[in-house]
């Protein structure tokens, strides 16, 4: 038992076939679709009352989704633990700042890193919410149970995503 | 199904499962390798195709096992309407971010927990921002763009007009029919 724990990765299909077990969980246990992004609203949420208890209450969203540790709220902490335990387990835990493949094409400057990583962890968080979910919420909760929005949600995660990975790397990273 | 409704309305057995079932997702996600930047990056360049198998196999699994538990009143359905403006655009918008970060919003967690200082630095704390942003912008957005051209249905059984177990059969076939191309290619 400690041994499959211990491997450094497991076969994608099984890994994924947990997760698909596990998204039905949550929808029994929980009611709610395994997601992760409506934590961060949460959290943003939190952030905002310790600035401003009055303007955050006002907010029209933070009504919608209220600011609070909840279940929603608790999946991201669980999956930091998670995979955590995973890497450890495995023996793979190491800090790293910049990924060897950014590394490869963009050399190893951490500040640039970091930019890029901010710009785009600012649109996929603008995106998710506007898209109402993310890659496990629409891509896999949705689908899950044929949500017609959350199976062309996902297509455009993809189409979009593609589409900029091939600027950065195929047409930025060349002409660098 | 009382013993389900005292579960979900409990807050503290609720915040506890969370947590558990958040650390059971990252722990799958770091085994399936797709915490990684490597690994994600490598499917939008559609070099590497981890990330579509642990996808594929987590709905190939799920859909029949959600289809039986709502039959029997285990599970309800939270499949909404959608639109054009909601489920296109902030699909793209997300891409894009998805594809200049390297992570999705779980997966940003879970390169954390492997020691991705770019994941907690850039991505976590960029997500937080993006997500106030909407906030600030939501009850702008929320009759306007957001609302703008419904989808014709909520389901794809709907969509098609066909039985929900046809729907899951064709679907069924069309993902193995894929993963099965994948690995004959060698990808």
């Amino acid at each position: 038992m400690f041994g499959v724990l211990a491997e450094a990765t497991w076969s994608p299909y099984i890994a994924g076939a947990g997760i698909g077990i596990l998204s039905c969980l949550a929808l029994v246990l929980a009611d709610r679709p395994l997601g992760c992004s409506t934590a961060f609203v949460k959290a943003r949420g939190l952030i905002g009352k310790l600035i401003s208890t009055e303007k955050t209450a006002k907010m029209e969203y933070y009504r919608e989704i209220v600011p609070q540790v909840d279940w929603a709220f608790m999946i991201i902490p669980g999956i930091i633990i998670g995979a955590f335990l995973s890497s450890v387990l495995s023996r793979t835990f190491h800090v790293v700042w910049v990924p060897v493949l950014w590394e490869s094409v963009f050399g190893g400057n951490v500040v640039l890193r970091i930019i890029v990583a901010l710009a785009g962890g600012i649109l996929l968080g603008f995106g998710a919410r506007w898209a109402g979910g993310c890659t496990s919420g629409h891509g896999i909760s949705g689908s899950i149970q044929l949500s017609l929005a959350s199976m062309i949600t996902a297509a455009c995660f993809f189409a979009g995503g593609i589409a900029v990975a091939l600027l950065l790397y195929r047409v930025i990273g060349v002409w660098l | 199904m009382t013993s389900l409704a005292v579960i979900r309305g409990n807050r503290h057995s609720q915040v506890v499962l969370g947590l558990v079932t958040g650390i059971c997702f990252g722990f799958l996600l770091q085994k399936g390798g797709v915490t990684d930047y490597g690994v994600i990056e490598g499917q939008l360049l559609l070099v590497d195709f981890t990330v579509l198998k642990v996808m594929l196999s987590a709905v190939m699994v799920g859909m029949p096992a959600f289809a039986i538990l709502r039959q029997y009143g285990y599970a309800n359905s939270h499949a909404a309407h959608g639109t054009l403006g909601a489920n296109v655009i902030g699909g793209l918008v997300f891409g894009a971010g998805f594809a200049l970060l390297g992570y999705c919003p779980g997966t940003v967690a879970g390169a954390v927990g492997t020691g991705a200082a770019d994941a907690l630095i850039g991505g976590m704390a960029g997500m937080l921002i993006g997500a106030g942003l909407f906030a600030e912008l939501y009850p702008a957005l929320k009759s306007r763009v957001l609302a703008w051209g419904k989808f014709p249905a909520v389901t794809v059984p709907e969509f098609l007009h066909l039985h929900l177990w046809v729907v899951i059969v064709l679907l069924e076939a069309c993902m193995a029919g894929f993963l099965i191309f994948l690995e004959l290619y060698g990808l």
